[in-house]
């Protein structure tokens, strides 16, 4: 669904309940995954998503007419849709799962905001993501979701600039070069990298404020999506404990153990 | 790939984590609190804005908290940031850019910038419910009007004074005389031990209008930094609290107009005494913070080192500290949690809110005692926290009262209660 030209921007962030960074990982006795049981947040490429689109809107102000937050998951993911609108977002959506329900893909994810994106009224000008969650570390739903719309997509975004007027884009993306500049047509799917902004933290007026700002609740058959996993994780264990290594005296000693150690063109 | 989930796990964030110098041992935070929230009893609500709070604190206080004992300075960009974040006004009206909340979420508030660092919580507490909350319940319109914006935004520091060397657990015998003039009131006389002194703009100071009326002589009074005869003379060098900047206030003829008298003439003694209940609670979460700092730090330590083995955290005699620790925090917590509920619900008990901050203290300097002993020789250096928690521990056991006053009233209020 292709927005008519002039007019203000409607910005979709979806965003995932995560592991908290800081804690420390444990896989589950049964190897089929991490323990759970421990704090979660918003993951922090999201919060980064978040933010940007509340700084697109505090540089390009009434151009930008709606920031929506997203995101899929069992009822206790309301607390990353609060923090969102707590940063400033206006209003959210909660695809809501059954709490015992594996996690969905990001095939999936990208099918269900296919869905989404195509009930707004309105249309939806801009998907900002973050580029990967923390958690599986996957990086594919930005990608796909561009792939399912037909919308360019600018991953690893570390600045953003926006052409409302000319519906433009201009994202410096990080390569493994250095950073690359790339143009793009709105509507545009950006995922965010590392550098591009340094998320707020809610205050607790926002925060306080938020509670008034309204949250849809939509089930997976409401947007005719299968989020049921088509994969299926045979075992997950931890990475096997380093080893000490030796010291070198020389580099004629180094290239001779690298030559044993077969690990050398000649 | 191993190196792809370490690297997602500890770098791709923006938010530093917490790293100690060589060459000292060193123990890698996990980042994570053993506070437990079940048995805290917070609603969703209060757990969102404790969250939020210790996020704050987590990035904008503690990683200074070493560097402002060190230089034994308050950072002054703080007090802005604390305004923003919404800190300073938690029971003030939103007429008045306060959050309009309770007792028990400023409580919780002072817990976790207590965490982050005793001597920051401190004066934070002073400015926010010493200072902020007295003028919002006693003030004039005016008065509210006139300060509590700024002071609720973090643009003017706020401080309360009462005590003088020669007052302290015998508060009203102040000597501070507060003379009638013309137009308003000359103060001559001196405060000691005030908390935010060096900095503050706006002061709460307690004087006798009366003299000779003792305890019924006394009048509160709103100063400000600029009134001709009010100066301040240079930060104590304390034992702990190095962070909080506490000083004598010196007036020499200070002129007061009328329009800053808090409250009645002559009738300060019930402001006075009624504003300790509740910052005796709202302190509580002073040695509160405290505690859960310690443990955490503790807890973490007692299993990374390794000795004859295994984790020393293992041995019985260590198993028995941390269970200390652990249960001594909770139950200080629940009974400060307990009263500070029933202030929100109107039913302020002068015997629990003094319970509370004698309890929560005498547990909180026991529990940094026994986390520092955790630590070994490590707990006995300034590259860890613990020797500052120990030292910002003592305070509370004379600051806002001493324990032995508080004891003191606990007993009178039930001598009172069942004489015949």
């Amino acid at each position: 669904m292709r927005p008519s030209a002039a007019r203000l921007l409607n910005i979709l962030v979806p965003v995932k309940r995560a592991v908290d960074y800081a804690v420390k990982i444990r896989v589950n006795p049964q190897q089929t995954g991490i323990d759970t049981n421990v704090k979660h947040s918003m993951n922090p490429f999201d919060e980064i998503a978040v933010e940007e689109a509340v700084r697109l809107r505090e540089r390009l102000k009434d151009q930008i007419k709606s920031i929506k937050a997203v995101t899929i998951g069992p009822p206790k993911s309301i607390d990353t849709l609060r923090t969102a609108l707590a940063m400033g977002a206006d209003s959210a959506i909660h695809v809501e799962m059954p709490e015992s329900a594996p996690a969905p893909e990001p095939l999936a994810v990208a099918k269900a905001l296919r869905a989404i994106i195509e009930k707004q009224e309105g249309g939806v000008d801009l998907v900002i993501l973050g580029k990967q969650a923390i958690d599986d570390d996957l990086g594919l739903t930005g990608q796909m979701l561009a792939g399912l719309l037909n919308w360019p997509q600018a991953t690893f975004a570390s600045k953003v600039d926006i052409d409302v007027a000319k519906k433009e884009a201009t994202v410096v993306r990080e390569i493994d070069g250095g950073g690359e500049e790339i143009r793009c047509h709105l509507p545009l799917i950006i995922t965010t990298d590392l550098r591009l902004n340094e998320p707020r933290y809610a205050s607790l007026p926002n925060i306080m404020k938020a509670k008034k700002k309204p949250i849809e609740k939509l089930s997976a058959s409401d947007l005719g999506v299968d989020l049921s996993p088509i994969l299926e994780t045979l075992k997950v264990s931890e990475p096997p404990k380093r080893v000490g290594g030796g010291k070198v005296e020389s580099v004629d000693e180094l290239i001779a153990k690298l030559k044993d150690a077969g690990i050398t063109a000649v | 790939m191993p190196f792809f989930v370490s690297l997602a796990r500890t770098r791709c964030t923006p938010r530093p984590l917490t790293r100690f110098i060589w060459p000292v041992p060193v123990v890698s935070r996990r980042g994570v609190s053993f506070y437990n929230a079940d048995v805290a009893g917070l609603t969703e609500e209060e757990t969102e804005f404790r969250n939020a709070v210790t996020e704050f604190a987590e990035k904008e206080v503690a990683p200074r908290a070493a560097e402002i004992d060190k230089t034994n300075t308050f950072p002054s960009d703080l007090w802005e940031k604390f305004g923003e974040m919404g800190l300073l006004g938690i029971t003030v009206s939103p007429k008045y850019n306060g959050l309009g909340l309770g007792y028990l979420h400023h409580t919780l508030a002072m817990e976790a910038l207590s965490t982050a660092s005793g001597s920051v919580a401190l004066s934070y507490g002073a400015h926010s419910n010493l200072c902020v909350n007295q003028i919002h319940r006693h003030g004039t319109e005016a008065q509210k009007d006139k300060y509590l914006k700024d002071l609720v935004d973090g643009k003017k520091v706020g401080s309360l004074a009462m005590s003088e060397t020669g007052s302290g657990s015998d508060v009203v015998s102040m000597r501070l005389k507060a003379e009638k003039v013309d137009g308003g009131w000359r103060l001559n006389g001196n405060k000691f031990w005030i908390t935010n002194g060096p900095v503050a703009s706006t002061l709460v100071v307690y004087a006798k209008t009366s003299p000779e009326k003792g305890s019924k002589g006394i009048t509160a009074f709103i100063i400000e930094r600029g009134f001709k005869g009010f100066s301040t003379s240079p930060k104590l060098d304390k034992f702990g609290m190095r962070g909080s900047d506490t000083c004598e206030l010196v007036f020499d003829n200070c002129e007061v107009p009328e329009e800053n008298v808090l409250g009645q003439v002559d009738r300060g003694a019930s402001v006075l005494m009624s504003g300790l209940d509740l910052e005796r609670i709202v302190l509580s979460g002073g040695p509160l913070g405290l505690m859960q700092s310690a443990f955490d730090y503790a807890v973490e330590y007692v299993h990374d080192r390794k000795q004859f083995g295994q984790p020393v955290g293992t041995f019985q005699l260590m198993q028995a500290k941390i269970a200390d620790m652990y249960t001594k925090l909770n139950a200080s917590r629940s009974y400060v949690y307990a009263v500070a509920r029933a202030c929100d619900r109107g039913r302020t008990s002068r015997r629990d809110c003094a319970g509370a901050i004698l309890y929560s203290t005498e547990k909180a300097v026991e529990v940094a005692l026994e986390g520092m002993q955790c630590l070994g020789g490590n707990g006995y250096i300034n590259d860890y926290p613990m020797g500052r928690i120990v030292r910002d521990s003592r305070l509370y056991t004379v600051g806002a009262g001493t324990q032995e006053i508080r004891r003191m009233l606990i007993g009178r209020e039930f001598n009172e209660q069942l004489k015949n």
